[in-house]
This record gives C-alpha cells, sequence and structure tokens, in this order.
C-alpha cells in the first residue's frame, strides 16, 4: 500500500512538472511580449500592416492573413485527399494493402520539415515560377507543402475516427440493400464525423505552426497579398527570420507575434475539443 | 581594458597589486587583518571586477566580442586562428548586430564591438579600429543582359517604384526583388548607402542569409538582390555602379560606391590581450585570413 502511494505521488509530480513547463512558456512568451502590445496599442499591432520593427512601426496584419491564407490553401489540398486516403484504407482496401499503406503514410510524418522545404525550394518553386509565373516563391508554394505535410494527421486520425464506427453499423446498411460507398457516405462518415473533425482542425494547427519548410517556400515579403503566386510572411516565419537580431521593441514585437499565434492555436485546440465533446 | 566601466574604475584599484595570479586571492589579505569581513568583501568585488574586465594579467578569463552579424563569421575566423596560436586565451565571438555591439563596448558589456556601420557623432568618443571592407554587390541573374546600374536606379527598384525590367530596355518582366531582414547587417548598410531614408518596399522577399539571397537569385532570371561583395560566386553577376564593379582593388581605392568598413570598437584604446588580438588581425597574416575569405584588407 505504501509502495503504491509512493508511486502514485512521483507519478504527479511528474505530470505536475510537465504541465508547470507549459505554464511557464505560456506566462514567459505574455511577459516578453506584453508589453510591446501595451506600448504600441492592440489595434495598431494586428489592425495595421506596417511592419518596420526597427523603425517603430509593428503592424503584423499582413502576416496573420498571409497565415490564415496559407493554411486554408493547405486544408484546401490536403483535407480532401487526406480523407480520400483515409476512407480508402478504412474501408475499401484488403487488409494486406492496409498492413503496408498505414506504416508508408505513418513514414511520412517523420520526415523533418527542413527536408521539405528544401524539396519545394529545388522542385516545386522553379516548376511554379516557370509555369504559372511570379517569383515562383509564393503563397502557392506554401500551400502546398503545408498540404503534403498535414496528410499523416489527417489521415491516421480519420483512419482511427473510421476504424471507431461499430461492424453492426455496417452490416446493417448493407442488409438493407445499401451498395459499399452509399454505406460508407450515409452511415460511417456521418457516425465517425467528430473524429474527422478533430484530424482537421490538428491538421489545422500543424499547418499554421509550420515554421522551416514555410520560411523557405514562401518568400518572406511583408504585404498582403493579392495573389497565390505573391510571397507572403506567415507569423511563424516572421518570428524565426528575425529573432537572430532582434533587441528591445524588435524582439519584444516577436514575442507578441508569438502571443498572437498562441491565442489563434489555442482556439483551434478548444474548438477541437468542444467538437469531440460535443457528440 | 575596454571593458572598466564607471563602477570599474573606482574600484579597480586592487588590481595592480595583483597581477599575475588569479586576482582576489592575493588582493584580499595584503589589506589588513583588522575587519576580516570587510576584507573579503573588498576582496569579493576586486575579484569580480577583474572577472569582467579584460585584463591583459588574466589569462583565464576571455575577450569578449560581440557585435555585427556582417562581421561574424570574420571574427569567428581570426578568433579561432588566434586561439590555435595561443592556446591559453579564449575569445568569445557574439552576434547581436552593429548597434548592440557598440552599446556592448561603451557599457562594458563587451570588450570589443564588432560594427558593420560607421559610428555617430555621440559614439565618437569609442576608439574605433577599422579592420577590412567590404563591398556590397548588387546581384542578378548571369541570364540578365544588364551590367550596369546606378545607385538612383537601385533606390528606385527598391523603393519600389520601379518594378519592371522594361525600364532598363530588357523584355517586360516583373523585377522579383530580394532583400534582407530586419536587424540584418547587410540590410543596414545596404540601407545606409542606398536608399537614403526611403524604406524598401514591402513587395520584396525576403531571405535571412547571404547565402540564400544569393541562392535565390541565382534561380531566377528576373530577380536582383544585394549580398556582401566577397561571397559573389558565378553563379551570379554582379553589376557595375555607373561602371565600376565589385572587385577588391575598386573598393579599396573607394571607386566602388557601395563600400562599408568593418569596425572593432573599445571603450578605451586595447591594452593587453586585447591589444595583441587587435594587432594580429592587422598584422599581414591576420589581413591575408580576411582577404581570403573574401573582404578586402585595410592594410
Amino acid at each position: 500500500m505504501q509502495r503504491e502511494k509512493f508511486i502514485e505521488r512521483v507519478l504527479l509530480l511528474l505530470a505536475l512538472s510537465s504541465i508547470t513547463s507549459l505554464v511557464l512558456i505560456t506566462f514567459f512568451i505574455f511577459w516578453e511580449g506584453f508589453p510591446l502590445i501595451l506600448h504600441t496599442g492592440l489595434k495598431n499591432f494586428i489592425a495595421t500592416a506596417h511592419w518596420a520593427p526597427t523603425k517603430g512601426h509593428f503592424g503584423i496584419l499582413a502576416m496573420i492573413i498571409s497565415s490564415l491564407l496559407v493554411t486554408l490553401g493547405a486544408m484546401v489540398l490536403g483535407v480532401p485527399l487526406g480523407l480520400s486516403c483515409a476512407i480508402v484504407l478504412a474501408e475499401f482496401s484488403p487488409q494486406p494493402l492496409k498492413l503496408v499503406l498505414k506504416p508508408t503514410l505513418e513514414l511520412l510524418a517523420g520526415i523533418p520539415s527542413v527536408v521539405y522545404g528544401f524539396l519545394g525550394v529545388v522542385w516545386l518553386v522553379p516548376l511554379i515560377r516557370n509555369h504559372l509565373g511570379g517569383p515562383g516563391l509564393s503563397l502557392l508554394a506554401a500551400a502546398v507543402i503545408l498540404g503534403i505535410m498535414i496528410l499523416p494527421t489527417v489521415i491516421s486520425i480519420s483512419i482511427d475516427a473510421l476504424s471507431a464506427v461499430p461492424d453492426i453499423y455496417r452490416e446493417g446498411s448493407i442488409a438493407l440493400g445499401a451498395t459499399l460507398w452509399q454505406t460508407v457516405r450515409r452511415v460511417v462518415l456521418p457516425a465517425a464525423s467528430s473524429g474527422i473533425i478533430t484530424a482537421i482542425i490538428l491538421g489545422m494547427g500543424r499547418a499554421i505552426g509550420e515554421t522551416m519548410a514555410v520560411i523557405m517556400v514562401a518568400g518572406n515579403a511583408l504585404q498582403i497579398p493579392t495573389s497565390i503566386l505573391e510571397p507572403v510572411r506567415t507569423l511563424t516565419s516572421n518570428i524565426a527570420l528575425e529573432l537572430g537580431y532582434a533587441a528591445g521593441r524588435h524582439r519584444e514585437a516577436l514575442f507578441a507575434t508569438g502571443i498572437v499565434l498562441f491565442i489563434i492555436i489555442m482556439i483551434l485546440n478548444l474548438s477541437a475539443t468542444l467538437i469531440t465533446r460535443r457528440r | 581594458m575596454s571593458k572598466t566601466t564607471k563602477t570599474g574604475k573606482a574600484e579597480t584599484a586592487p588590481c595592480p597589486d595583483a597581477p599575475g595570479a588569479h586576482p582576489g586571492g592575493g588582493g584580499g589579505p595584503g589589506t589588513g587583518g583588522r575587519l576580516r569581513a570587510a576584507c573579503t568583501a573588498i576582496c569579493m568585488v576586486a575579484l569580480v571586477i577583474l572577472a569582467w574586465g579584460c585584463n591583459s594579467e588574466v589569462s583565464s578569463r576571455p575577450i569578449s566580442l560581440a557585435g555585427s552579424t556582417s562581421v561574424q563569421p570574420f571574427a569567428e575566423k581570426l578568433a579561432e586562428i588566434y586561439m590555435h596560436e595561443h592556446p591559453t586565451c579564449r575569445i568569445d565571438v557574439q552576434g547581436g548586430g552593429s548597434s548592440a555591439g557598440i552599446y556592448a563596448a561603451e557599457h562594458g558589456a563587451a570588450d570589443l564591438g564588432a560594427s558593420s556601420r560607421e559610428l555617430v557623432s555621440k559614439e565618437k568618443n569609442l576608439t574605433e579600429i577599422p579592420i577590412a571592407y567590404d563591398g556590397i554587390a548588387i546581384i542578378v541573374h548571369p541570364a540578365n543582359p544588364l551590367t550596369d546600374i546606378s545607385v538612383e536606379e537601385i533606390r528606385q527598384i527598391f523603393i519600389g517604384a520601379v518594378t519592371n525590367w522594361q525600364a532598363f530596355g530588357l523584355p517586360a518582366h516583373a523585377i522579383d526583388l530580394i532583400t534582407r531582414e530586419e536587424g540584418s547587417g547587410t540590410r543596414e548598410a545596404f540601407e545606409h548607402l542606398v536608399m537614403a531614408k526611403h524604406e524598401i518596399t514591402p513587395t520584396a522577399m525576403v531571405q535571412d542569409s547571404n547565402g540564400s539571397v544569393r541562392e535565390i537569385v541565382a534561380g531566377d532570371p528576373y530577380s536582383i538582390g544585394y549580398i556582401s561583395a566577397g561571397l559573389v560566386d558565378d553563379r551570379v553577376k554582379a553589376l557595375a555602379i555607373n561602371g565600376v564593379l565589385p572587385t577588391a582593388e575598386n573598393i579599396k581605392n573607394h571607386t566602388y560606391k557601395l563600400r562599408r568598413r568593418f569596425l572593432l570598437v573599445s571603450l578605451t584604446p586595447p591594452t593587453g590581450r586585447c591589444k595583441d588580438f587587435t594587432d594580429f588581425i592587422l598584422s599581414p597574416k591576420g589581413q591575408k585570413i580576411l582577404e581570403n575569405e573574401g573582404l578586402v584588407g585595410v592594410q
């Protein structure tokens, strides 16, 4: 009994320490970034697009818009691909094929983001420049690379959601005369929808938080894009690009950028939790 | 040396008493036996101050050099070779930017500050040691037929007023503009030399190193960017400014206009080990190292 209690305490301590570090990180980001938001005013900070931190202009609107557009683009490309892949793997493919394909897809998640970025620079960027125009480094390039990067997340969580649907549902539907596709579309997908939405939101979190690959292919220009072929800078790229040399207000402004990013990701995760809980 | 701050000056008095060996140990007991506590306190203070100051006699304390990120790679190279020759000496090289380096030298946070810009009038009280010249080359893709450009034309391009190669008599195509990130020493120098208080257009693409600017210009036939002249290679083409190419000779004899000096600054003229290091940089050997790395020597 003593021993039991002891192990319980140790585990509690370990659990608390990981949560504490999370709390400390959050606190630190706010501590470092908040003075800047007070200094420039929240409205000036997130609603103007003039970013010249060494000259006293701290507007991150262009980056907020770019981050959201890049993420949206990645979703448009990645979600249909990922979802159809998950449906095929969970519902239509024979067991042996599934045993080969699923681990392969999970391997995609293990490729470092810098490798995706590098592939983007040497292969995708010239392709866009030569066939579609513009400088190549663009919103489109970032969206395509991120679309590929979120596939493993979307696929594996969707597969889990689909597999969790009890077989009785499928048997019942087929017994009523529905085809396999009708069963998947009308019965399995609605039953698994909350899990699939979670998969999409987690993929979204991955896309909005990705940094390295985006810096390499997005071009990092400080404008609000008017076409998908224009270079853009996301919130994460802004921090990573400039933190190396930043001092004083500039440094605070980058932490404040981090606060905005933090809040966006919090909202995404919270909505994922709420959606799963509602069902 | 450079490092003796306000408090430093007042209290380094015990320092000469404790020359060779580790300072505090020598200084403390000598002060007298009456108030042991006070003595120990003074001893500690002396130790701390000696530990902070760049004192040539204290061989274990590293020389700290901080500042311009443009100078950093060259300073690291010099430090590495110097430390190889003087195994007892350590030199810590840090980045931070020119202004941060000057500030650090002024306030004693670093023994030597590295700057890739000239000192402004309120910084003129510092000792400056020019160590090299660096040109900023305007680069385009080798397939671009343009060979010559004026500073005014470069400014018009980077302000965003000229956005098409047609303005230079070339086939119409948008100019892909590449600049460096805020805070970069090269960008700072470029803005100072070319932009004349104007801001670089926000439509310019931003890369975070000379290398990646060069990489993009090498791959994009319609691009233009700027990098340190020493880093131009045959994958990109450096443009002549008013007919003058950024060669080592033109940079040295001031005919190439986009030129900056690399400076080391210190609060007081370097002495002891710091002086030994700066002398090494200015010696034919040190200058040769810098020239091999693509800079132009000052000697």
